[in-house]
């Protein structure tokens, strides 16, 4: 089993229209990579020059926004969901 | 027509056609809409909106939307009141509400929902959503009600009964979610890639933000072409905020005002802060938080618009305020004695949040201020309940006056 990862509209150019991807990686940082070995320039496009997460981007893994948990080196377990999605959205 | 011509993206500049979606392909920053202000300035003035309906609509030319077919409950154009006990109170000579308690679905969001709606329409949807932590709900179930739509609010589950009795009587589908409001948020943001739907705050967003702009637009209008030296406003998602900023600024960029000189001020509760801890430690980094706090419509721990709210306290020399959980509801008390106005929780906020800005100095008592009302009392009444001290008596002359006797 592998990681899942969601891929929100504005990247689907990038992974050919693939809304799922499956990867293998033991933390965010190693997943995204292994997404940017198959899709090559997603990574750039999630995360700014020094390496962060961009700061419109939100990333989650379970459901739980990663700045909640260790960030880039959050772990990622076979079975687990990590959802890309736009930051920029609700709002009151 | 609308005056509008392409949406552009705030981060990187990048156009895009005008279509329903909210994210820049490229960097994800949000996509806002041009406006055509040349064109704008031919045919607006002062005399043109005097003339025009007494609700939000007044200001069409510089909502991105064509003029057939409003959604139009008559949202906007609500009462700017002069508050002269309130201000006595706190020590401030020249004070006014803007009271948008009293619009159709009782708080400012049927001015954001008005122009999604009918944006929805133009690009042929039938079906509205949104993410809402309870007012937008209302907005959206009464406007998709009025358009002849379906529609899906999706809330948080622990939402005040008022909300939630307030948005399903117009007949939507209430989907109460187990988790906080930016639980709802990423959950409707995963879905709209996928539904046909108009989520108003989502894949509606730059044309439904604009809404709040006719915020600013009327304030001006009302205290006689001016802008105020003052501004206090709630803080959620920071939306609101940065577009009474940006009305304030067209206003004066078409002549109608003179430059606008405005401070802004956002207020937040305690336990939801995420947007005033970061303007006060001069970061634009905003840190999310797990809301728990009483003022529901505000406890957005992921906002949206925190990076730009932060931004235009800095530009226009504002500040951030923050106001403890008991000075919500003294807060909604105060309101409603000094000047007869039944504010849910948001405003207590405010109202707090304003006496602090007053207290510590930061408005001075000849300052001209208006602090904004967004939302009414009756839907978060549960937090007030403890003001029901009723006198029981028997019905008769002398138990009345017996029990007044004890009482005073």
């Amino acid at each position: 089993m592998s990681v899942t990862v969601r891929i929100p509209a504005p990247l689907r150019r990038v992974t050919n229209g693939l809304d799922k991807v499956a990867v293998e990686g033991a933390t965010l940082s190693d997943t995204l990579s292994a997404l940017d070995s198959q899709f090559p320039g997603i990574k750039e496009r999630l995360l700014d020059e020094t390496g962060e997460l961009r700061h419109f981007v939100n990333v989650y893994v379970n459901g739980e926004d990663v700045r909640f948990l260790q960030g880039l080196d959050t772990s990622t377990n076979a079975g687990d969901e990590v959802s890309i999605v736009p930051a920029v959205a609700g709002g009151n | 027509m609308a005056y509008t011509t392409v949406l552009h993206c705030r981060e990187c500049g990048r156009e895009y056609p005008q279509e329903p979606i909210n994210v820049c392909d490229f960097c994800f920053g949000p996509l806002e809409v041009v406006y055509d202000y040349e064109a704008i300035g031919k045919v607006m003035s002062r005399e043109s909106i005097q003339a025009g309906p007494h609700s939000m609509w007044r200001y069409a030319e510089l909502l991105p939307v064509s003029a057939e077919n409003r959604v139009d409950l008559n949202a906007g154009f609500t009462p700017l009141i002069r508050a002269k006990n309130l201000a006595n109170h706190l020590g401030l000579d020249e004070l006014y509400l803007k009271n948008d308690c009293v619009n159709p679905s009782y708080s400012f969001k049927d001015r954001v929902v008005s122009v999604a709606a009918t944006k929805a329409l133009e690009f042929g949807f039938d079906t509205l959503a949104c993410a809402s932590t309870g007012n937008l709900a209302c907005a959206v179930a009464a406007h998709a009600a009025r358009a002849g739509m379906r529609s899906y609010v999706f809330i948080p589950a622990d939402l005040e009964k008022g909300k939630v009795v307030g948005a399903a009587v117009y007949g939507p589908t209430v989907v109460a979610v187990h988790g906080t409001y930016d639980d709802v948020n990423r959950l409707c943001s995963e879905m709209a890639d996928n539904y046909g739907w108009a989520f108003v705050n989502i894949n509606m967003r730059p044309y439904y933000s604009e809404g709040s702009k006719t915020l600013a637009y009327e304030v001006a209008e009302q205290l006689g072409w001016r802008a105020p030296k003052h501004a206090v406003v709630p803080g959620a998602s920071g939306s609101m905020f940065t577009k009474i900023w940006k009305g304030l600024n067209e206003f004066a960029n078409l002549g109608f005002i003179d430059p606008v000189e405005t401070r802004m001020h956002l207020a937040q509760a305690e336990g939801c802060s995420p947007i005033a801890t970061a303007a006060q430690a001069g970061t634009t980094t905003i840190r999310p938080v797990k809301p728990s706090t009483i003022a529901k419509s505000l406890a957005i721990g992921n906002p949206a618009d925190g990076y730009y709210a932060v931004r235009v306290i800095e530009d226009s020399q504002g500040s951030a305020v923050i106001v403890s959980e008991e000075e919500v509801t003294e807060g909604m008390k105060l309101l409603a004695e000094t000047e007869g106005i039944f504010a849910e929780t948001a405003g207590g906020v405010t109202v707090s949040g304003l006496r602090r800005l007053v207290s510590e100095g930061v408005i001075k008592r000849g300052d001209l201020t208006v602090a904004y009302i967004t939302g009414n009392g009756l839907k978060t009444q549960e937090v007030v309940e403890d003001a029901v001290r009723p006198v029981f008596i028997e019905p008769t002359v002398e138990a009345f006056e017996k029990a007044m006797a004890v009482r005073s």
